[in-house]
């Protein structure tokens, strides 16, 4: 069933009795070329592309509880390529060009919505340091725009530009960059790949590898064996608790990281506004709710709901920025968990053990990566060779010193 | 979170700063054989285990002392609390 302006006016007129279920519900076969552990927006961008782009037909994805209900549920919907390092800018760059086609592309309303992503500076060497990244992004083809005083107050006359701590000197602004939505990601990647014959299973959880002689055979699950040629792993969030079960130990630590949403305003905000020096960030959703977040917890945790203090430091964030939130009342929070790795970037790469892949250390960048992670880890799956956008995300760059360290944090996983 | 100091008593998590696995501890010999690939595994890879997990705390806004809590990752239960010290010197180190 595609989508189109017609289907919806004919549903109309009929009382939206025809519309079906957006995937099957398929019984898992005994084996698989290539099986996907993990549901979520990674590993449904994969399972899609490698269906769609490399003629993978013969493909699961396992997921443990529902579609949708794991980290691309529990994110801030923010979308942007303005990072500064080589290893970097090309993905996430490559994840903004499939965003933008991402609706035509799979046949489903997403919600893209390029509203802008604007970082402000409060210090000269701050400004210094946004002049240099968007010289970078410039120099790699990627849209930035550097506005003084005066061009932010333009977009964002509300903000607080005379707080004493932290004075708003300008900022640096990707108009390509904003929001998407994110149920509508994983629940469009999930009938992409359904359409092209993926396998779809939920409520079934991988509680072991079948592995002889160095060589991954298939994975044991709550729903009996499944043989597969190849597994690759994106279960970010828990990549540390799967690959254990393979024996491996990995550069990665959990951390939880909470987000807010406010009850519904009117319209307020122009996109997405980042506040460095205050740890905040906030955009506001189609709805009408001020969606914001700010720093980790800052200690280990797959639980996934944070603790008080830290939403007390990002409300008191907002409040400096935008004193006229104060009276918006908070509606909800939750947390989600990231795998943070010991360089703040992502892994890409396949594993000691022959047929086994593994994708995961997303830090917080998770969700504007899922394209881009899907395609280039669809790449490795299916032509044992890495994406060149994502070369540097190897496994072994800590032993081998080739960390790329976008925020100068070193091995603190907890300060990414 | 409050953390049960063993010197001070309870007192709230956000007086510590959390540096990781109480592993880091047990930093390895740069002279032993094999030392590159110890201290490769030193620094990066951990356990990072969903349950009990033991882990260094600093008390950098109290007595600047050094804890290793045993907290519960899954549900933040801290069922102990312990002086770095008393840890390091239990497995044999002079300080």
């Amino acid at each position: 069933m595609r989508y189109s302006g017609f289907k919806v006016i004919a549903e109309a007129l009929t009382g939206h009795r025809g519309w079906k279920p957006v995937w099957r519900e398929p019984q898992p076969k005994p084996s698989y070329d290539i099986v996907v552990i993990g549901g979520g927006g990674h590993g449904l961008a994969t399972a899609y592309y490698l269906a769609k782009e490399f003629g993978e037909a013969n493909v699961a994805v396992l997921e443990k509880g529902w579609i949708g209900g794991g980290n691309v549920g529990r994110n801030t919907t923010i979308i942007r390529s303005n990072y500064l390092l080589p290893g970097n800018e090309p993905f996430y760059e490559f994840s903004m060009k499939l965003w933008e086609g991402l609706e035509q592309d799979f046949n489903y309303n997403a919600m893209v919505s390029q509203r802008g992503v604007l970082n402000l500076c409060h210090t000269d060497a701050q400004r210094d340091a946004f002049t240099r990244r968007g010289n970078a992004m410039r120099l790699h083809g990627v849209d930035a725009v550097l506005l003084d005083r005066d061009g932010v107050r333009k977009i964002a006359p509300f903000l607080n530009f005379d707080n004493a701590r932290f004075p708003i000197k300008g900022g640096l602004l990707q108009p390509r960059g904003g929001t998407v939505r994110h149920d509508a990601v994983a629940w469009g990647y999930a009938r992409g790949a359904d359409l092209h014959g993926v396998d779809i299973i939920q409520n079934c959880e991988v509680t072991g590898f079948r592995i002889e002689n160095g060589k991954c055979l298939g994975v044991e699950t709550t729903r009996g064996f499944i043989g597969a040629k190849k597994v690759g792993c994106a279960v970010a969030g828990a990549s540390s608790q799967v690959m254990a079960k393979a024996g491996m130990r990995l550069p990665i630590e959990s951390h939880v990281l909470q987000a807010f949403v406010s009850e519904g305003l009117k319209p307020l905000l122009p996109g997405v506004i980042t506040y460095g020096a205050g740890h905040f960030y906030v955009s506001q959703s189609d709805k009408g709710g001020l969606v914001f977040g700010g720093d980790i917890d800052g200690y280990n945790s797959y639980a996934q709901r944070g603790n008080l203090p830290v939403i007390e430091d990002v409300c008191e964030g907002g409040m400096s920025l935008m004193p006229m939130i104060g009276r918006a009342r908070l509606l909800r929070s939750w947390g989600g968990i990231m795998d943070m790795s010991m360089d703040g970037s992502p892994i890409i790469d396949r594993t000691d053990i022959q047929g086994l892949y593994f994708n995961g250390g997303w830090c917080y960048g998770g969700f504007k990566a899922t394209p881009a992670s899907g395609w280039c880890f669809a790449h490795l799956l299916a032509t044992d060779m890495p994406h060149l956008h994502a070369a540097a995300y190897r496994l072994d760059r800590f032993r081998k010193g080739l960390m790329i360290d976008e925020k100068g944090m070193g091995a603190q996983p907890n300060l990414h | 979170m409050i953390i049960n100091h063993p010197l001070l008593g309870p007192r709230d998590a956000q007086e510590f700063v959390y540096l990781g696995d109480a592993a880091l501890i047990d930093r390895p010999d740069w002279q032993a054989s094999g030392a590159v690939d110890r201290f490769y595994e030193y620094l990066y890879l951990r356990d990072n285990p969903a349950g009990m997990h033991r882990e260094l705390w600093f008390h950098e806004q109290g007595d600047r002392s050094w804890l290793v809590v045993t907290r519960n990752t899954v549900t933040h239960e801290i069922t102990s609390v312990e002086l770095a010290r008393d840890v390091a010197r239990s497995r044999g180190r002079g300080k």
